[in-house]
């Protein structure tokens, strides 16, 4: 028992070493640059200096929620619709959802420049149409756009996954009782899939609050979110522990809303069987 | 009796394998109905068609005669208890119950005075507010019954309910369910492939088998007239030998000819003979006609069974008396013992024992129960 016992503990190191390089080590320098200045010193002045960028902090969290929020809507029904469909249907539908994965974020990012620039592929078809321009890149509908394209996989998902081991007899059992389509849906299916949205919720929340990518591309420039705000801070030496401290912020801002959401999914995963 | 359902003419097939073949099948207002039949008989899938669950291929569904073929489930006045019951689990007890009322949109204190009159009735007061899933199978099958019943529906679907429940459990269930039966007069509509739930529990069985029904009748009809070899065969335990009826009111079979009370065969007609295990007395060989070697002798508990080796085909006895295997023993059966069916597809594949195993019975009813 013993020699196995250090068998397992040798193994483990690699992995130890491995969170205490890359996860432990930067999360203490992020501490670290975080309050003090670019000479070392103890400071409070990063604290001070979040003040600047107030309106990128609620723009991002504005679009990150609005995107989450559209992602539901879309994805809810669409993995509902998914789930209902027969079995080698259901794989269809899943692989063209999953398909756009399978391409580099900043190829579909640029494809998406590609179709909605001034001059791009959706304007020439209004053009050719007689039907005028729309102008889309540097909106913040276009940014949302990508974000929704980008993200709706990780909403889909995971309700897709929590719906599909529901026990048919349970919706059954639903309309025997005298509920219609609609109040099967939402007396029986919602309630036990709840789990499955407070994952997608998550899984597409995290990405669009800290996205800086789409929001430089489709949004041309125009304005910025955090995400931009940390990268541009990290590119000049001295605004290094400013870049430090929006990071820490959005860390907290991200673990608080996990510990909410896990909160919701604990409560709903008691219930299920 | 006055027909609340009528199933007229009904067909139905999955991927072209057909599963009802023309199912023509009335059931009288308060009835206790059991299909019964082995698993891929097609009984649950008549169950279903009754529900609305499933749409059939052919033929009409007539509710209180109105065709309902194309009436939703949820509009029809047909609940049910489902195999696994199907308790919703994000619901407690009092949710569960309350599930129907919620969606008429009773007023609250209605709902309350009737789920509290229901788990009365099902013997759980004090459980409103527990969790569903931490209830035992006998207790969520009691939850299953009273929010299927507490919308008063016309007729009740109960698939396999007890199937789930050790036998102990099961015996008491039965006596209830059969008590609810009784208060409420509403028609059970009940599928099982135990053969002893459907004789205990139903005003009339209808026994299935290969999508078709091979006899409706009642219990005591059902077990001592027999319409086929596989009626005989799947309930009880049946001898079935091959005979021909010379005349009326005389059987031959096994060499010998025997009286019986049966008649309205064709003069030398070949027909199946049937006799009951537990008809059979047994006597010294000088005192019958047919005699047989006791191959093998098991202690049932009320009685023994005994295998006898009767000029090659082995008959089942079950007796009071013990009998050493290997003595020779004469097979006493009077007219009344004998039941005479006609020849049917079933003919030659039932009745014999000699490859008899009470194992193989049980781990055969054990894949019964997933149909």
């Amino acid at each position: 028992m013993r020699k196995r016992s250090l068998l397992s503990t040798a193994a483990a190191y690699p992995h130890i070493v491995w969170m205490v390089l890359f996860i432990v080590a930067p999360l203490l320098f992020v501490l670290y640059y975080a309050f003090t200045d670019p000479s070392g010193a103890f400071t409070l002045e990063n604290v001070t200096a979040l003040g600047s960028h107030k309106t990128t902090f609620v723009l991002s969290i504005a679009l990150s929620v609005i995107a989450t929020f559209l992602c539901f809507i879309i994805g809810y029904p669409l993995a509902w619709i998914i789930s209902r469909a027969d079995p080698g249907r259901q794989r269809i539908y899943m692989m063209l959802i999953m398909l756009p994965m399978w391409t580099n974020l900043l190829i579909r990012t640029y494809s998406m420049m590609a179709i909605m620039d001034d001059g791009g592929f959706l304007n020439g078809i209004l053009a050719a149409l007689h039907l005028g321009k729309v102008h889309l890149i540097g909106t913040k509908g276009a940014v949302l756009f990508g974000m929704v394209y980008d993200f709706l996989p990780y909403m889909v998902l995971p309700i897709y996954t929590v719906m599909n081991k529901i026990d048919p007899r349970l919706t059954e059992a639903a309309s025997d009782l005298g509920a219609g389509g609609w109040r099967v849906l939402t007396k029986v299916t919602m309630p036990l899939s709840m789990s499955g949205v407070v994952s997608g919720i998550t899984m597409v929340f995290v990405p669009s609050i800290s996205t800086f990518y789409i929001s430089q591309k489709l949004g041309g420039g125009s304005f910025e979110l955090i995400g931009d705000t940390i990268e541009r801070q990290f590119q000049n030496e001295t605004t290094y522990n400013v870049g430090a401290m929006i990071s820490l912020v959005m860390m907290v801002l991200i673990l608080i809303s996990l510990a909410v959401m896990n909160k919701f999914s604990d409560e709903s995963e008691e219930i299920l069987p | 009796m006055e027909k609340i359902i009528e199933l007229k003419n009904i067909s139905k097939s999955f991927d072209g394998e057909a599963v009802l073949k023309h199912i023509d099948l009335y059931i009288g207002n308060s009835e206790f109905i059991t299909l019964l039949g082995p698993s891929g008989c097609g009984k649950t899938t008549t169950l279903r068609i009754i529900g609305g669950f499933e749409k059939p291929d052919e033929g009409d569904v007539i509710f209180e005669g109105t065709r309902i073929n194309d009436v939703p489930a949820h509009k029809r006045s047909v609940n049910t208890v489902f195999q696994k019951y199907a308790l919703f689990p994000h619901l407690n007890v009092f949710e569960n119950i309350a599930f129907a009322l919620r969606l008429q949109k009773c007023p609250k204190e209605e709902i309350r005075r009737r789920v509290k009159e229901m788990l009365s009735l099902v013997a759980l007061e004090g459980f409103e507010r527990k969790n569903v899933t931490l209830l035992s199978g006998g207790q969520q099958q009691r939850v299953a019954i009273a929010r299927a019943l507490i919308s008063h529906p016309k007729i009740l679907l109960l698939d396999e309910p007890l199937g789930a429940l050790d036998l102990k459990l099961r015996k008491d269930m039965q006596n209830e369910l059969k008590n609810i039966q009784k208060q409420t007069g509403i028609t059970f509509i009940y599928v099982t492939h135990d053969q002893e739930e459907a004789l205990s529990m139903s005003d009339t069985v209808v026994v299935m088998a290969d999508g078709e029904i091979q006899q409706i009748g009642t219990p005591i009809d059902i077990y001592n007239e027999p319409v086929n070899a596989f009626v005989a065969d799947f309930i009880g335990e049946s001898n079935i030998v091959d005979g021909v009826m010379p005349a009326d009111r005389t059987v031959r079979f096994s060499g010998h000819t025997f009286e019986c009370l049966d008649g309205g065969f064709a003069a030398n007609e070949a027909v199946d003979v049937v006799i009951r295990p537990e008809d059979i007395d047994v006597v010294s060989p000088d005192q019958s006609p047919l005699t047989g070697t006791v191959t093998g002798v098991t202690f049932k508990g009320v009685h023994y069974e005994i295998i006898v080796d009767v000029g090659g085909f082995k008959w089942m006895i079950q007796s009071t008396d013990f009998v050493e295997e290997g003595a020779r023993i004469g097979l006493k059966i009077g007219p009344d013992d004998i039941h005479v069916m006609k020849k049917s597809r079933y003919s030659g594949l039932y009745g014999d024992y000699s490859s008899f195993s009470d194992e193989l019975d049980e781990l055969s009813d054990a894949d019964k129960v997933e149909e």
